[in-house]
C-alpha cells in the first residue's frame, strides 16, 4: 500500500473522481500550471487539460460566484481558496448564496460543490496564513464541514465530498499537511460524512479535537505523559454534521471531557460540542467540561506556539479534567 | 474622461498607453527631455541610494533566509524604481498604503533599517510586536500603513484616507499601492469607484510586475492593460516604464501634484517584473520561462540602467559607488547582529491590541498560557 501525506492523498482523490466524473471541475487560484501553492493539484490541468483545471483571476468572490453557477447548471466544481485567510472576499457568496441556494429555491436550485482550503496555525504565518475559520461556516446552515486529520481519512473524506449532494468545506490541516503520512489505499474508498473516529481508546477522559488538533493531542498524551488518564481521543473528522452519538457514548463511558480546537476559544466549535453535551450528558459529567482553545486575538507571529494549544497545556487540562 | 487634459502624458485615449520612458533599457537618453525634468543633482542620487538599499538588502535577507535565521522573505527585486520613484514624488505628510513590494518605500520615508529589520525578526524591538510575517512594516512616523497580506484591501482604505483628507481640507495625498493580481478582487473596483464618485486625492498605483505567484498579467484580465481599468471608472491614467526611475519619478510628481490641486484621484501603471521569485516559498522555475525573466534581470535591470545614466552625466563615480555600497551594507550588518540578539516580545505582548485594554477574559487566558510554560521556550 503506497505511504502518501497528506497532500498527495488529496492529490489522488481529486484524479480519481475527476477520471470518473467528467463534471468535477477545479478552479481556483494558480492550481492549474503550477498545481497549487501547496502542490495539492500538482498534474491535474496535464491530465484533465485547461478546461476542467482553471487558474482563475486572483479574486475570491470571483472563484466561489464562479463555482456556484457551475454547480448550478450541473458541474461539480471543486473550488480551492488558498489559504482559509483568504476565504473572506467570497464570504458573502458562501453564506448568502452557497448555503442558502437549496432553501430559498424550495429545492429546484441545490448546488453541491466542494470548497477546498488549508487552514490552521504553527507554520510562522502570523494573521493571514493561520486562521481557523470553522465556527463562522459552522454557524451558517447549508454547509457542511469536513477536516481531516491524516492522509486516509483526507482521501476517504474528500471522495465522499465530492459525491455529496450538499455544498461541503473541506478544510485542511496544513501544519501536518506533509508531516501526516500514512497508508492510503489504492484507488476507491470513502468515508462517510458526519462519522467520527476513535484514535485512541479509554476509559478516564474524552478528548474531542479535529484536524491539526488531533496531532497535538497525541503528543500530549504520548510525550506529556496525559496517558496514565487513559484518555479516549476521539477525531470528529466531520463538524458539520458532527456525530453526537460517537460523543456521547464516549462521554457516558468517561464523564469527563476536553475539548481542544486551536480557533479563538469564544464562540468556537468547541462551544457547541460543550453545549451539546451538557444538553445531553449533564449527569453523566463527573467534572466541568474544558475547553483547550487558541485566545481570543488574532492569530500571532512571533508568539504562536505560545498561543496555540500546546501538547503541555492540553496535557495539563486532561490531569486537571481528570483529577477534578 | 474628467480631469484628463490637464495633465501632460495622460493618456487621451487608448490608442496613447505607451509607457512613458526616459531612459531607454540600453542605457541611452535624450539630455535635453531629462534636464527639463529639472530633477536635481542630490534627488538623483537620492534615488540612486534609495534602489541600492532595497537591492542591498533584498540580496541579504534572502541569504538570512536560506541560512534559516528569518524565516520567509518577499524581494521587491528589478521593481527597485517603481517603488523608489513614486515613493520619491510623495511629501512627508502624504501617506502610503502599501500591497506587497514597497518597503523600500517606507524606508525611503524614513522607516529606520533597524524598525524594518526587527520586524522581520518580529524580536521585542518590533513596533508592531512580533504580530505578522517578515515584510510587513508599518509605521505613524513614516506615514506607511501597516500592511495586511489580504490582496487589495488596503485600496478602499486609500480612498477613504484621500476622502477624509479632502473633507478636512488638508493638502495631503494618498498613495494606494497594488500589484497587478490586485486588480481582479473586488476592493480594487470598489475603491477605484468611490475614488473617482467622491472625487478623492488619491494616487493609486499599480506596480504591473506582470505576475500573481505563478499566474501571468493574461490570465488576470482581458483588459488590453491595467490602465484601462481606471478609464472605465472616470479616473485618469498614466503608463511608465516601472524599470525607469526617472519616469516613475516624473509621472508620480505629476499624479500627485494633480491630485493635490484637487483633480481627484488618479491612476498610474508602472510596467516592470517579477524577477524573483514570488517570495522565499515559491519555485518559479516550475510554472515559467527563466529564459524571459534573465533578460530583464539583465538588460532591463532598473539599477543598472540608473546607475549607467549617473555615470555618463558625472554624478557617480566609481569611488563613490563603492563606498556607498560599504556603508549600506555595514548598516545593514549593524542592523542585523543588533536585533538577531533582541529577545522575543514578552509574553504579555499576546493580549495587548486586540482591544485598547486586555478584557478579563484575554488576561484569564494569558494566566492559562503562563501556566502551562514551565519551561518556557522564549523566557
Ligand atoms: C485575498 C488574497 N487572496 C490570495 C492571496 C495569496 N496571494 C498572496 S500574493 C498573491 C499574488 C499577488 O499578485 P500581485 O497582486 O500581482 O502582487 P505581486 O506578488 O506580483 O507583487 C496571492 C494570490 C492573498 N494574499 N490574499
Ligand atoms: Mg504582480
Amino acid at each position: 500500500m503506497p505511504v502518501y501525506n497528506i497532500i498527495q492523498a488529496v492529490n489522488d482523490a481529486l484524479r480519481i473522481e475527476m477520471r470518473k466524473n467528467p463534471n468535477i471541475v477545479i478552479l481556483g487560484e494558480d492550481v492549474g500550471n503550477f498545481g497549487g501553492v501547496f502542490r495539492a493539484t500538482s498534474g491535474l490541468q496535464e491530465e484533465f487539460g485547461k478546461d476542467r483545471v482553471m487558474d482563475t483571476p486572483l479574486a475570491e468572490a470571483g472563484i466561489i460566484g464562479s463555482a456556484i453557477g457551475m454547480a448550478l447548471y450541473g458541474l461539480r466544481p471543486v473550488a480551492e481558496i488558498q489559504f482559509s485567510d483568504f476565504i473572506y472576499p467570497a464570504f458573502d457568496q458562501i453564506v448568502n448564496e452557497l448555503a442558502k441556494f437549496r432553501y430559498r429555491s424550495g429545492g429546484e436550485y441545490p448546488a453541491p460543490m466542494v470548497i477546498r482550503t488549508p487552514y490552521g496555525g504553527g507554520i510562522r504565518g502570523g494573521h493571514y496564513h493561520s486562521q481557523s475559520p470553522e465556527a463562522y461556516f459552522a454557524h451558517t446552515p447549508g454547509l457542511k464541514i469536513v477536516i481531516p486529520s491524516n492522509p486516509y481519512d483526507a482521501k476517504g473524506l474528500l471522495l465522499s465530498a465530492m459525491r455529496e449532494e450538499d455544498p461541503i468545506l473541506f478544510m485542511e490541516p496544513k501544519r501536518v499537511y506533509r508531516a501526516s503520512r500514512g497508508e492510503v489505499p489504492e484507488g476507491e474508498y470513502t468515508i462517510p460524512i458526519g462519522q467520527a473516529k476513535i484514535v485512541r481508546p479509554g476509559k478516564g477522559v474524552t478528548v474531542l479535537c479535529y484536524g491539526s488538533m488531533v496531532h497535538s493531542v497525541l503528543d500530549a498524551v504520548d510525550k506529556q505523559g496525559a496517558a496514565e488518564f487513559d484518555p479516549e481521543i476521539v477525531d470528529l473528522r466531520t463538524i458539520v454534521p458532527f456525530d453526537g452519538e460517537a460523543i456521547l457514548e464516549s462521554v457516558r463511558k468517561t464523564g469527563r471531557v476536553v475539548i481542544v480546537y486551536e480557533a479563538p476559544k469564544t464562540c468556537g466549535f468547541g462551544a457547541e460540542l460543550s453545549a451539546f453535551i451538557a444538553e445531553k450528558a449533564l449527569l453523566h459529567l463527573e467534572a466541568p467540561i474544558a475547553r483547550v482553545a487558541g485566545l481570543d486575538t488574532p492569530f500571532p507571529y512571533t508568539l504562536e506556539l505560545e498561543y496555540l494549544p500546546s501538547p503541555e497545556r492540553i496535557a495539563k487540562a486532561i490531569a486537571e479534567t481528570a483529577r477534578y | 474622461m474628467r480631469g484628463i487634459g490637464s495633465i501632460e502624458g495622460c493618456a487621451p485615449s487608448i490608442e496613447h498607453f505607451v509607457p512613458q520612458q526616459y531612459l531607454a533599457p540600453d542605457g541611452s537618453f535624450d539630455a535635453a527631455r531629462v534636464a527639463a525634468l529639472g530633477i536635481p543633482r542630490e534627488l538623483l542620487m537620492k534615488l540612486y541610494r534609495g534602489m541600492l538599499l532595497i537591492r542591498i538588502i533584498d540580496e541579504r535577507m534572502l541569504t538570512l533566509q536560506r541560512q534559516g535565521r528569518i524565516s520567509f522573505y518577499g524581494e521587491a527585486r528589478g521593481q527597485e524604481a517603481a517603488v523608489v520613484g513614486t515613493a520619491a514624488a510623495l511629501g512627508k505628510s502624504d501617506y502610503v498604503l502599501p500591497a506587497l513590494r514597497e518597503a523600500g518605500a517606507a524606508l525611503y520615508r524614513g522607516l529606520p533599517l533597524r524598525t524594518y529589520i526587527s520586524q522581520i525578526y518580529g524580536n521585542e524591538n518590533d513596533l508592531t510586536k512580533g504580530r505578522q510575517m517578515p515584510c510587513h512594516p508599518g509605521s505613524r512616523d513614516a506615514r506607511y500603513v501597516t500592511m495586511s497580506s489580504c490582496i487589495a484591501t488596503q485600496l478602499p482604505h486609500a480612498v477613504g484616507m484621500a476622502m477624509a483628507a479632502k473633507l478636512r481640507h488638508d493638502p495631503v495625498v494618498i498613495a494606494g499601492y497594488m500589484g497587478d493580481g490586485a486588480t481582479s478582487e473586488g476592493d480594487f473596483h470598489v475603491a477605484l469607484n468611490f475614488a473617482a464618485v467622491y472625487r478623492a486625492p488619491v494616487v493609486l498605483v499599480c506596480q504591473n510586475n506582470q505576475w500573481a505567484i505563478s499566474t501571468p498579467v493574461a490570465g488576470q484580465t482581458a483588459s488590453p492593460t491595467i490602465a484601462h481599468k481606471a478609464l472605465g471608472y472616470g479616473i485618469p491614467a498614466l503608463r511608465v516604464d516601472g524599470n525607469d526611475v526617472l519616469a516613475c519619478y516624473a509621472a508620480m510628481r505629476d499624479a500627485v501634484a494633480f491630485a493635490r490641486a484637487g483633480g481627484g484621484p488618479i491612476f498610474l501603471e508602472a510596467l516592470t517584473y517579477r524577477v524573483s521569485a514570488h517570495s522565499t516559498s515559491d519555485d518559479p522555475s516550475r510554472y515559467r520561462d527563466e529564459s524571459v525573466t534573465a533578460v530583464w534581470k539583465s538588460e532591463r535591470d532598473p539599477l543598472c540602467r540608473f546607475r549607467h545614466f549617473l555615470r555618463v552625466i558625472g554624478a557617480l563615480s566609481d569611488g563613490v559607488d563603492s563606498a556607498l555600497h560599504e556603508a549600506i551594507e555595514a548598516e545593514i550588518k549593524s542592523a542585523v547582529v543588533a536585533e538577531e540578539a533582541a529577545r522575543p516580545p514578552a509574553l504579555a505582548t499576546l493580549i495587548e491590541d486586540v482591544f485598547a485594554t486586555p478584557t478579563e477574559a484575554l488576561r484569564e487566558q494569558l494566566a492559562e498560557v503562563a501556566a502551562a510554560l514551565p519551561a518556557h521556550p522564549h523566557s
